[in-house]
């Protein structure tokens, strides 16, 4: 899915004040592209998540997705959160089918649950309830539950960032895998250099808080990447520069 | 932690216990020799049924002695015994304490407290008047009972999800729900065509003050991400509330049932003492107004036990229903 975001600014109510999060930010995505938006924690990076996913609206500015306003959640534009937020009362299997029951289309489609399932390697754990999954395997539901639906555009919001170093390095592997198979269009919030150098092929750096694009850096290194490419280690000391982390 | 954690019986420990049953000999004894006391020892009041009374800790005895020297052969139902073993024993031993105390010693002031087989003699002779106050109480609560945990439920599905019912409701809930029900009973009995159907009316408002708080508590307190999602995968209103904010409010709701069936149970028995000809509370009453302290304590174990049975009765339906949940509280 194509995403143009024209001028996009937002700004909360906080104690009668508005607090401004984004700040005039325009981003062009190409149909297929993997961006990764990095910046300093609180940013309001994840806001502009949340408005491409339609679950927010703009305080100024314009958001299409192959050229149609987005202005209401849909199917196509799935987004994964943190936090698996797996719902407790529903087995893997009864998750995953989320998006589909909530169509009325399960019926017809249910045969994807399963698809989606294999596809993040959950296979035999269909009947098992969130809290008998790990950390991983909870944030691997949430991403087959994404899946399902057949979305043009995943929207990750930091989906990685609460796991243990050693599973986020395996799902890192995995989500590139993921996005060269299906041929979605990505865009991943992180506030983790290293995973946008690995998993992006462009990362957009903001600035703290309101959000602003400061730079942009294009990595064009052949996937699978490795962490010590020597390219990806220039580009890392580049993006921490813009930063202001540089040592 | 990798791979589903699916906890299995408990140990090996418990389930691996060959030979005789020790506990179940002993508990046995103790039944042998309460048997003994009732049946030889001389009733120093005037008593019936003491005889009967020693059958039936005779025939206990005998058969916990024999399952105790059995348990091997009994298998599982001999391993579900085992447990119990202290308990049994301890029962027999207040059996003697209770029947040296009143019957055989006249120690505890009569009317007041009722010998064994005095409680035993009510169970034998009175137990069609008792077995119908029990199927009348047990209907009283369960109609009124199941009008208020309804009427609770979807009121506090209402509150919970709108704004508008809620402005409405919320002052009307914040002003009458916490006046306790019984204060209702003048009205109740005046405003109702029958005794019966206020006091159904009663129970019902006793059970719809708790379900609908903490149904509109559970429903109003349902992680917002849950909605994020729902609505991300093109989720309508109505899947919202059925499949998103009800599922996720149900343990809430259940504590909100379980203190419902608390207050619901005295209500019960005010208002059958006050309003209605039959019933477990207006058996308590007429046994109180003849001195029939024995037909009271009859009556007070049977509520006991009902009371209690309703509760694991809900207990049973939660652990059923909300299987997902792990590490609840336990009835």
């Amino acid at each position: 899915m194509a995403v143009d975001v024209r001028h996009a600014s937002q700004a909360f109510l906080l104690e009668g004040q508005p607090l401004p999060v984004l700040d005039n930010v325009s981003l062009n995505v190409k149909p297929g592209e993997f961006v990764a938006l990095l910046g300093p924690s609180g940013c309001g990076k994840s806001t502009l998540l949340r408005l491409l996913a339609g679950l927010d609206a703009p305080t100024g500015g314009t958001l299409t997705g192959d050229g149609a306003p987005i202005d209401a959640p849909d199917p196509s534009r799935v987004l994964v959160f943190q936090d698996p937020t797996l719902y407790p009362w529903r087995t893997v299997k009864a998750n995953v089918a989320l998006g589909l029951e909530a169509r009325g289309i399960l019926k017809r489609e249910g045969h994807r649950v399963q698809q989606a399932i294999d596809l993040v390697g959950l296979t035999g754990f269909e009947t098992a309830y969130p809290h008998q999954l790990s950390g991983g395997m909870s944030q691997r539901v949430a991403l087959a539950r994404a899946l399902v639906n057949d979305p043009r555009l995943l929207l990750l919001d930091e989906p990685l960032g609460k796991l243990d170093s050693l599973t986020r390095l395996s799902m890192q592997a995995e989500l590139v895998r993921l996005w060269q198979r299906s041929g979605l269009t990505a865009i991943l919030v992180t506030h983790d250099v290293e995973e946008a150098l690995i998993l992006a092929q462009r990362v957009i750096i903001f600035s703290p808080r309101p959000a602003r694009i400061t730079a942009e850096l294009i990595v064009d290194r052949p996937y699978p990447r490795h962490r010590d490419d020597p390219e990806l280690v220039a580009l890392r000391r580049e993006a921490l520069g813009l930063l202001g982390l540089a040592d | 932690m990798s791979g589903a954690v699916i906890a299995g019986g408990l140990g090996d420990a418990a389930s691996t216990r060959p030979g005789p049953w020790f506990g179940g000999v002993v508990a046995g004894l103790a039944w042998l020799a309460a048997a003994a006391i009732t049946s030889l020892a001389p009733d120093e009041i005037e008593v019936g049924r003491t005889q009967e009374l020693a059958a039936f800790a005779l025939l206990l005895g005998a058969s916990l002695v024999v399952a105790g020297l059995a348990a091997p052969l009994l298998g599982q139902l001999g391993q579900r015994l085992r447990t119990l073993g202290p308990w049994l024993t301890v029962l027999g031993l207040a059996l003697i304490g209770w029947e040296l105390l009143t019957a055989k010693l006249a120690i505890l002031p009569l009317p007041f407290f009722a010998s064994p087989q005095g409680l035993l003699e009510v169970y034998l002779e009175d137990w069609p008047r008792l077995g119908e106050s029990v199927l009348r109480s047990l209907w009283l609560l369960l109609t009124g009972y199941a009008i208020g945990a309804a009427a609770g439920f979807v009121a506090g599905v209402a509150l919970g999800w709108s704004k508008a019912i809620g402005y409405w409701v919320h002052p009307v809930l914040r002003l009458v729900g916490p006046l306790p029900a019984t204060a209702w009973l003048p009205i109740a009995f005046f405003a109702f065509p029958s005794s019966g159907s206020a006091s159904t009316f009663l129970v019902a408002l006793a059970t719809w003050f708790p379900v609908t708080v903490l149904t509109w508590s559970g429903v109003a307190g349902v992680n917002r991400a849950y909605y994020d999602i729902a609505r991300t995968l093109g989720a309508s209103q109505t899947f919202l509330v059925l499949k998103v904010a009800i599922p996720a409010a149900l343990p809430q709701v259940f504590v909100g049932l379980f203190m419902g069936l608390g207050a619901s149970f005295s209500v019960l028995v005010v208002a059958e003492m006050l309003g209605v000809k039959a019933g477990l509370g207006w058996y308590l009453q007429w046994a109180q107004g003849w001195a029939a302290y024995g037909n009271m304590y009859a009556a007070l174990l049977v509520m006991a036990l009902m009371c209690s049975t309703l509760v694991t009765l809900l207990f049973k339906g939660r652990d059923r229903v909300l299987a997902w949940q792990k590490g609840t509280v336990r009835w």
